[in-house]
């Protein structure tokens, strides 16, 4: 097991994702934010508290998004579906994604077909804790990346978190 | 994640937790529901066939568009009109229809138990959408849904069944289910409709009065009187009928408390309920109509996936 970001890296990149994010959106009037469930909305609930400490929290649209019915490996294993929550519309809107880890790219395939769902954005953009580079089936990238690693398929990035484990930190398993 | 069925025959063979399942997928189901774009494309590979040999306009559309919803290929069936006519038993139809390469069955139809007779012949997943005065489990279910959404629970919740009894699938589908989850169940109605051992087979409460029943009751889901099945008379008149056991808003508003009223349609106005009390802010029954749809995605998304390559 190796440590990937121990808490005070977390902390920081976290921090910095938030910034980031804001740079490229001031006065965020025309952007939302969507966390993808289920493990995605722990690092998105940690950025957006970041963002909103910054701006007025009210101008921070916040979404949670469940991409289980779009998922394409129905037939191999079915999924308990988790709560959607976006009460907003989305429509002409720049939309960043937020998720834990990007690896084949398959989970914001499907998370793009979700998004669709709800509208027509603007623009849609990807901001990702963990990239797990050389790994991709699907050609996706991150607009905004916390940390990228270089792993093999038999390895596990595991992201852990104080509400949940009880510790933050990200390993490779 | 999984049921414990291949098959949806009834809520007999349901287990608390498949239950607990089915009505929790339909909740984030009526979440997409509620979208812009109301459609996921979850079963995109996926064909069904509706085999209804009986009349239907609910349960048929609102299983067409759980289908469509899930973006299934899907073919519809009626008795009438096709070769049935001619003579082809129910096996050959259905042996027929599966040489297309079809994926799950949604049937209907007017003896009990043709469902359970098809599970046992064809490799496909089967749904029961009524069989004669068996069960009609995803009525159940909805029902249930209805119950959950409307006041939060269904432990300890007193339900009241009201009307004919003995010849409805629904009130079987909803005895099963809602005993399993641990509502308390009352059946009520003229003595000539409620099966004489019920009480025995199915630990229910009996009650021939109506006041009294829902004066007892949470919920009182109220029963179509069957025309089409009265082959005796088990009673005088409709218009006795709706005496006696007719519900109308003078009856509610005379009671120290808000029933919620349910009944699975069609309704016969004026008989089993008055339209003042059917289209009173107490009844659920349009969304009952609504919560079905979600309901039935969930059952067709939890019975199709998981199992490789079908057929």
């Amino acid at each position: 097991m190796k440590t990937v970001l121990n808490e005070q890296q977390l902390a920081i990149t976290i921090k910095r994702l938030g910034h980031q994010i804001l740079e490229n959106h001031v006065n965020l009037e025309n952007t939302v934010l969507i966390g993808i469930q289920p493990r995605g909305i722990f690092v998105s609930d940690q950025i957006v508290r970041e963002i909103r400490e910054l701006v007025p929290a009210n101008l921070v649209k916040y979404g949670k998004l469940d991409i289980t019915f779009y998922r394409d490996d129905i037939r191999n294993s079915l999924q308990s579906p988790n709560h959607t929550d976006i009460p907003f519309s989305i429509e002409n809107k720049n939309v960043v994604i937020i998720d834990d880890v990007l690896y084949t790219g398959r989970t914001i395939r499907a998370a793009l077909d979700a998004l669709m769902g709800f509208g027509r954005p603007a623009k849609v953009e990807l901001c990702i804790l963990i990239d797990r580079r050389f790994s991709r089936q699907l050609p996706i990238q991150a607009d905004y990346v916390g940390k990228s690693i270089d792993s093999i398929i038999s390895q596990k990035v595991k992201v852990f978190w104080k509400e949940r484990d009880g510790k933050e930190e990200v390993v490779l398993l | 994640m999984q049921l414990s069925v291949k098959h949806l025959l009834g809520i007999r063979d349901l287990t608390r937790q498949d239950i607990q399942l089915i009505l929790d997928t339909a909740t984030e189901f009526k979440e997409v529901l509620q979208r812009p774009i109301k459609k996921v494309p979850s079963l995109r590979d996926v064909t069904i066939v509706n085999l209804f040999y009986e009349n239907s306009t609910r349960t048929r559309i609102s299983f067409e568009l759980a289908e469509k919803r899930l973006s299934a290929d899907t073919i519809n069936f009626t008795a009438s009109g096709s070769s049935v006519s001619k003579g082809e038993t129910l096996l050959d139809t259905v042996n027929n229809i599966l040489s297309m390469k079809v994926d799950m069955v949604v049937m209907r139809h007017s003896a009990s138990g043709a469902p359970h007779f098809l599970a046992k012949h064809i490799p496909a997943a089967i749904i029961n959408a009524g069989d004669g005065i068996n069960e009609h489990p995803t009525q159940g279910l909805l029902d249930a849904f209805s119950m959950r959404e409307k006041l939060g629970k269904l432990e300890g919740l007193k339900v009241a069944i009201i009307g004919d009894i003995m010849h409805s699938r629904v009130a079987m589908s909803n005895i099963y289910l809602l005993k399993k989850m641990g509502a308390e169940i009352m059946v009520a109605g003229p003595p000539t409709l409620i099966p004489k051992y019920i009480k025995e087979a199915f630990d229910v409460r009996v009650e021939y009065n109506l006041k009294k029943a829902l004066e007892w009751c949470d919920v009182a889901n109220v029963l179509r009187i069957q025309l089409e099945r009265q082959n005796q008379v088990l009673f005088s008149s409709l218009r006795e009928y709706s005496l006696a056991y007719g519900i109308n808003k003078r009856l509610l508003d005379s009671l120290n408390k808000e029933v919620v009223i349910m009944h699975p349609g069609p309704i016969n106005r004026g008989v089993e309920l008055d339209s003042d009390a059917a289209d009173s802010k107490q009844a659920i029954i349009l969304q009952q109509v609504e919560n079905g749809v979600a309901v039935r995605m969930a059952a067709l998304y939890l019975l199709s996936g998981g199992r490789g390559t079908m057929n």
